[in-house]
């Protein structure tokens, strides 16, 4: 089978402006994916489909990351000038500090595609799309036109995770209830409250337990 | 012709009718409570804490390290530590479990408790007949209901109870040559009080940790 | 004569009902007796197990992971050991590997036992090819029950090994239990499979065009009576498969009757992969002395593991960044995804075959929603 390199040099000579850049894993499984731009994620995938050698006929796994909002302390130095009265007289001069600076680094969504050739009997080759934030710019083309497989798994991601397919033909909610909010297994995800009965609670679930006794405790309070 | 496959499948079915009278290997079925099937020795059901000696407070394993709380999947494990101390096994004083409840209801029989357990003290069960009818209470085991002696542990699983005898006596052996090793060393010590520059090599013998 | 033409019927079948083998629904629209139109509904046994799998260390989502396709848990253990295993980069001693690839084969004899067994039972034939099933896979669970403690819920695996060697005894039994099998396909195969009303009920029914069945990533006995040669133990080789002689059986007519001839095809197959594993078990350790049990940290990656398991291609895609629970722990269910054409299956097919086509996927609910 062709390694990612040689893949990505393909799709780019097959479709123009693919933006294809590799995701390289640092692990011993040593799994490399690429990373696709979504304008030309379509255009890729038949391309990856039809291709004679690749023909990445199967699209066994789809599945979304949640990748939130990271805060980074980095150290930088900064030059500046500063002001100082020296026996009487002002001069200006440049000194070095090292500053804390605290920057956002803006989450993003992930969605993995894993392929395989069912004709050729080679894989996984790793497709990932990102979508630009995590709260209102979650569209990201769909891939069931090409293969059926990831109608239902993407219909998961879109329920579980919240990103919306472009192009899918039936997007409504799957595992939770067409009347369910949020989406559960987002990282920021907030459990319900409903620690009725907890007799054996500790470390995180204690605390919830606890709360959860203290606001039933008030409620009844406030009742009487 | 139409119809020979329906029945070649009732003689089939004939056969093994008329088998079940005469085949244990066709009857597979046992009339339970009244009849039980043999005990398989490797079941486990849940948890339970085991002691040594007559006395059940005083015999407990547990030393309330609590690293099956952490360890369990479900954490169904509660345990509250003691303020004093008491001598385990080999006579070293350690904490007990002041508290230590599972709830049963949570438990799924993973036993990963008992792997990871360092003193041998929590062990599986075969008991299975718990129906209660306290929904909740009845089925949060404290830690009376869970201990249980290491005799009964050896009636359950007799291959598992011997090997973890033989490695509890084995530490214990350890323990007390070092021990002795340790108390021989002091005792020369002090006799080397008279005489220094005691010989460095009556080191303990069995005391490699 | 004037055709009359009369509203569709809207009929919910489940998510209370004996055919749809857990808590399934399917919105079906009939007209007369001919489905048009049918929605699968899932989510009625969702609980976020892959939530759970973040929230847990590593060696704490396996007890989670018997609860998948809780039929078949030994599968569901090794593909994922084998994923955190390529994570982490772990070797796997070769008795370990023996006993995995036999309790593997196991289990997929007794689900391919139990899913023929359902199968028939959704068409009618109440009880007794269900319970000529059973009785087989009741052996297999005897044989679980001493080798890993627990029936259904085995928890045998871990990463770097099995939990526990298999004694001398154990494997006579395996032996004696194996020895026998061959006898009970035979009566199964005389019970069954040339019944006129079977062949008349399943042939020709829920026909799965091989294009189709590759597109929309059918795995498992599904695919091969579809014609395709995909098989994972062959393709991928993974654990010691490349040991075994065995071969992939292929269904023609790509219908029902297909699926059901196929189970019970592969069922002779993996008696066959059982003999040989059985015959060469070496000794040794069963777990790596390189292995951890506690405090299991993965360097930070990302791996997707997958077997063959008895109702297809199951897979497990971790993410580590070097803690000790996965930061994401994704399953790919088999059952799940060979619903996706389930709709395509049923068109144009009277009701009473929705049952048996769904029966024919070989679905376990505890897997399907997670």
């Amino acid at each position: 089978m062709k390694t990612v390199e040689e893949i990505k040099a393909a799709i780019e000579a097959a479709v123009p402006g693919a933006g294809v850049e590799i995701v390289s894993n640092p692990g011993p499984s040593a799994q490399h994916s690429l990373l696709i731009a979504p304008e030309s994620a379509v255009a890729v995938a038949t391309f990856l489909r039809d291709h004679a050698e690749l023909a990445l006929d199967f699209l066994s796994n789809v599945t979304g990351v949640d990748w939130p909002d990271k805060e980074i302390a980095e150290k930088v130095k900064v030059t500046r000038t500063v002001t100082k009265t020296v026996e009487g007289v002002e001069q200006s001069a440049e000194e070095t500090v090292e500053e804390t600076r605290k920057r956002v680094e803006p989450g993003y969504l992930e969605v993995v595609y894993h392929f395989y050739s069912m004709a050729k009997k080679h894989g996984p080759v790793v497709l990932r799309m990102r979508t630009a934030n995590r709260t209102d710019k979650v569209q990201l083309p769909s891939m069931t036109p090409v293969w059926r497989s990831a109608e239902f798994q993407e219909r998961e991601v879109f329920d579980l995770f919240g990103v919306e397919f472009t192009g899918h033909p039936d997007l409504r909610r799957i595992l939770m209830w067409d009347g369910f909010k949020d989406h559960p297994m987002r990282r920021d995800y907030v459990e319900p409250d409903d620690y009725d009965y907890e007799p054996t609670a500790h470390d995180e679930v204690l605390k919830k337990a606890q709360a959860h006794q203290a606001a039933l405790a008030g409620q009844k309070g406030a009742g009487e | 012709m139409l119809g020979e496959g329906i029945l070649k499948g009732l003689a089939e079915t004939a056969r093994n009718f008329a088998g079940s009278y005469v085949s244990r290997e066709r009857l597979t079925t046992v009339q339970y409570p009244e009849e039980r099937v043999a005990p398989i020795e490797a079941a486990r059901v849940f948890p339970f804490l085991v002691y040594d000696g007559a006395d059940w407070e005083a015999g407990l394993r547990c030393v309330a390290c609590q690293i099956c709380e952490k360890e369990c999947p479900p954490k169904c494990i509660y345990i509250e530590k003691s303020k004093d101390k008491k001598p385990d096994y080999v006579g070293k004083l350690q904490i007990y479990p002041a508290r230590f409840d599972i709830d049963v209801s949570v438990c799924m029989s993973c036993q990963i408790c008992v792997e990871v357990c360092p003193f041998e003290a929590i062990k599986m069960d075969t008991e299975f007949e718990l129906a209660t009818d306290n929904r909740f209470g009845g089925l949060l085991h404290d830690r009376k209901q869970l201990a249980k002696s290491n005799e009964y542990f050896h009636t359950i699983h007799p291959t598992e109870a011997s090997e973890v005898d033989a490695r509890l006596a084995e530490e214990k052996a350890k323990v007390e040559a070092k021990a002795k090793a340790a108390a021989e060393a002091a005792a020369a010590k002090a006799a080397a009080g008279a005489a220094p520059a005691a010989t460095p090599g009556d080191k303990p013998a069995g005391g490699g940790e | 004569m004037m055709e009359a033409e009369g509203d569709l019927l809207e009929v919910s079948m489940g998510p209370h009902h004996p055919s749809t083998h857990g808590v399934f629904r399917m919105d079906v629209a009939l007209d007369g007796e001919k489905v048009v139109r049918l929605k699968p509904v899932f989510g009625y046994l969702h609980r976020n197990h892959e939530k759970l799998g973040e929230d847990h260390s590593y060696l704490a989502s396996m007890p989670y992971t018997d609860r998948l396709d809780y039929i078949c848990s030994l599968t569901n253990n090794w593909a994922y050991a084998l994923a955190v295993e390529k994570l982490a980069g772990q070797a796997v001693p070769e008795r370990a590997e023996y006993l995995r690839v036999i309790t593997a084969e196991l289990t997929r004899v007794q689900n391919h036992a139990l899913s023929v067994g359902f199968l028939l039972q959704d068409m009618g034939a109440s009880g007794t090819p269900l319970m000529y099933g059973f009785r087989e896979r009741e052996k297999i669970l005897d044989l679980f029950e001493a080798l890993t403690g627990s029936r259904m819920m085995c928890n045998y695996m871990r990463f770097g090994g099995c939990r526990v060697d298999a004694t001398p005894e154990w494997l006579d039994a395996a032996r004696k239990v194996v020895r026998d099998l061959p006898g009970f396909v035979d009566e199964y195969e005389a019970l069954i499979c040339t019944n006129e009303i079977l062949m008349a009920r399943t042939q020709g029914v829920g026909i799965l065009r091989p294009e189709l069945a590759v597109s929309a990533g059918v795995t498992g006995p599904m695919l091969r009576a579809s014609g395709v040669n995909y098989d994972i133990r062959k393709v991928d080789r993974y654990g010691i498969y490349d040991r075994f002689n065995f071969k992939v059986p292929l269904g023609d007519h790509c219908d029902v009757y297909d699926r059901f001839m196929i189970r019970l095809l592969e069922l002779r197959e993996s008696i066959k992969i059982l003999e040989q594993a059985l015959k060469d078990i070496p000794g040794g350790p069963v777990m790596d002395p390189k292995a951890k049990i506690r405090n299991f940290r993965p360097k930070a990656g990302e791996a997707y593991g997958r077997i063959e398991a008895p109702k297809g291609e199951l897979g497990f895609y971790l993410i580590s960044d070097g803690g000790p629970n996965p930061y994401r722990y994704r399953v790919r269910p088999p059952s799940f995804v060979n619903l996706t054409i389930l709709e395509d299956m049923c068109l144009g097919h009277n009701v009473a075959d929705v049952v048996l086509i769904l029966g024919s996927v070989d679905i376990v609910l505890g897997e399907v929603d997670r």
